[in-house]
C-alpha cells in the first residue's frame, strides 16, 4: 500500500471562477479513511478553502454526496484505498447547480419534497388525540413500505438520473419513493392527493426507467421501483374510471 | 445570501450541462438507451409479421414472393440484427418486472426469482403452442 494518494478536486469560487477547475492534492493513504476523511485533512491541513458538506460521518445524515470517480457516492462510505492508486476525481453532485466547489444548491429538492405531502395523511383527525396514544401495525404492514422509509435524502439517486439532468421540473426519484412510502403506509389515506401530483406532466411519466437511482441508492430504497408502481397504479386507475361505474371504483 | 440567512438572492451558481453522449459514460446508461432503441426492432417484428400474414392470406404466389423478399440479404441481415435487439428487450423487461409488480401473498412480498420464471415459463408456454400450431 502506498503512502498517499492524489485527490482531483473541482474547485469553484462564484467570485472569480465562471466555469469550475481541478486542483490536485496529495492525502495519506490509510486503510480505514474515506474520501471525506481525505477531504477534511485537505481542510484542516493543506488548503482551508475547499469547500463541502459533511456531518454525521456515518452515513446517517445524506450531507456528505459527491461524484467519486463520476459515480454518486456518499463520500464517509467510500474508501481511499478503494481507487488505489488513484487518482481519485472528486466533483460535486451531478445535475444540480453548483454553489462552491463541491457544495451544490439542493433548493430545487426542498421546494419538490412537500408537494407529495411527505407525512400521514390520517383516516380521522388526531388532533385531539392522547399523546401516548398508539397506532398499531403488524410486521407485514411495516414490511410493505420500511425500505421506502430508509431515505436519507441524500440526492445521490437525482444525481445518477439522466432524466432529472436533461429536464430539471422532473420531480424525481427520491420524491417519489418518498410519496410511495406514506402511500404503503396502512395508517394513511392520502393516495389520491398524492396521485393528483404524481399525474402531471412533471411526476411519473418523465422517468424512463433507467434505474440508476436504485442502484446509486446508499440506503437500499428502491426509488425505480416506486416510480414503476406508481405507473401501474395511475394506469390500472385510469383503466378502472373508464370501464366501471362510478360507485365501484 | 440575504442577512437574516433566508433564500439566496445574488448567489451565482454555475450550472453544469448534460452532455449529448451521457449515455457512452457508463455501461448501464448505454445499455438502457439499447434496451430503448430495441423498441424499433419489436416494431419491426410486428410489421415483419403483419406482412407475413397478409401475404398468406393473398394466395401461395404472394407467400412466394413474400419468401423471396424475405430470403434477399438485407432483410436477412436486419432480422438477424432484429433478433439480438428482440432478444435483449426481453431478457431486460423480464428482469426489470419485479420492480414494477410488487406481489404479495399472505402478507410476504413474492421473490423476484418466482415472478422472472414466471415470465420465461409464459415465454416458453406460449412459443411452444405457437410452434405447435404451425408444424402441425
Amino acid at each position: 500500500m502506498a503512502d498517499s494518494i492524489q485527490l482531483r478536486v473541482s474547485r469553484f469560487r462564484p467570485e472569480t471562477d465562471s466555469a469550475p477547475r481541478w486542483q490536485e492534492y496529495d492525502v495519506p493513504l490509510r486503510k480505514e479513511w474515506t474520501v471525506l476523511d481525505g477531504l477534511n485533512h485537505v481542510k484542516n491541513e493543506v488548503d482551508t478553502t475547499l469547500s463541502f458538506r459533511w456531518s454525521c460521518r456515518m452515513g446517517i445524515c445524506g450531507s456528505c454526496g459527491m461524484n467519486v470517480e463520476g459515480e454518486p457516492k456518499l463520500t464517509c462510505g467510500t474508501f481511499l484505498s478503494d481507487y488505489e492508486p488513484g487518482p481519485i476525481t472528486i466533483e460535486p453532485l451531478a445535475n444540480f447547480p453548483v454553489v462552491r466547489d463541491l457544495v451544490v444548491d439542493l433548493t430545487d429538492f426542498m421546494e419538490k419534497l412537500p408537494r407529495i405531502k411527505p407525512w400521514i395523511i390520517p383516516k380521522e383527525d388526531h388532533g385531539n388525540v392522547e399523546p401516548d396514544v398508539e397506532f398499531l401495525q403488524t410486521p407485514g404492514q411495516l414490511d410493505a413500505y420500511r425500505q421506502f422509509s430508509m431515505c436519507i435524502n441524500c440526492m445521490l439517486c437525482y444525481a445518477a438520473c439522466p432524466v432529472y439532468g436533461l429536464d430539471p421540473e422532473f420531480i424525481g426519484p427520491a420524491a417519489i419513493a418518498l410519496a410511495e412510502r406514506y402511500d404503503l403506509d396502512s395508517r394513511d389515506i392520502g393516495s389520491p392527493e398524492r396521485m393528483d401530483v404524481l399525474i402531471q406532466h412533471d411526476g411519473i411519466w418523465g422517468c424512463t426507467f433507467v434505474g440508476e437511482c436504485t442502484r446509486v441508492c446508499p440506503k437500499h430504497v428502491d426509488p425505480a421501483s416506486a416510480i414503476q408502481r406508481y405507473k401501474l397504479k395511475a394506469a390500472l386507475g385510469t383503466v378502472k374510471a373508464f370501464l366501471l361505474p362510478r360507485g365501484a371504483r | 445570501m440575504t442577512p437574516s440567512g433566508g433564500t439566496p438572492t445574488d448567489l451565482r451558481v454555475y450550472r453544469p450541462r448534460l452532455s449529448t453522449w451521457w449515455w457512452t459514460r457508463k455501461r448501464t446508461y448505454f445499455v438502457f438507451v439499447m434496451r430503448e432503441l430495441s423498441s424499433i426492432f419489436i416494431a419491426w417484428f410486428v410489421v415483419y409479421l403483419l406482412l407475413l400474414v397478409y401475404a398468406v392470406g393473398q394466395g401461395e404466389a404472394a407467400y412466394r414472393r413474400f419468401l423471396d423478399w424475405a430470403s434477399s440479404p438485407w432483410v436477412t441481415v436486419v432480422n438477424v440484427v432484429a433478433l439480438v435487439f428482440v432478444l435483449l428487450h426481453t431478457v431486460t423487461w423480464f428482469n426489470l418486472t419485479p420492480q414494477a409488480m410488487s406481489v404479495r401473498v399472505m402478507d410476504r412480498a413474492v421473490p423476484s426469482f418466482h415472478i422472472i420464471a414466471g415470465q420465461y415459463t409464459g415465454l416458453v408456454v406460449v412459443s411452444g403452442f405457437v410452434f405447435w400450431l404451425v408444424t402441425r
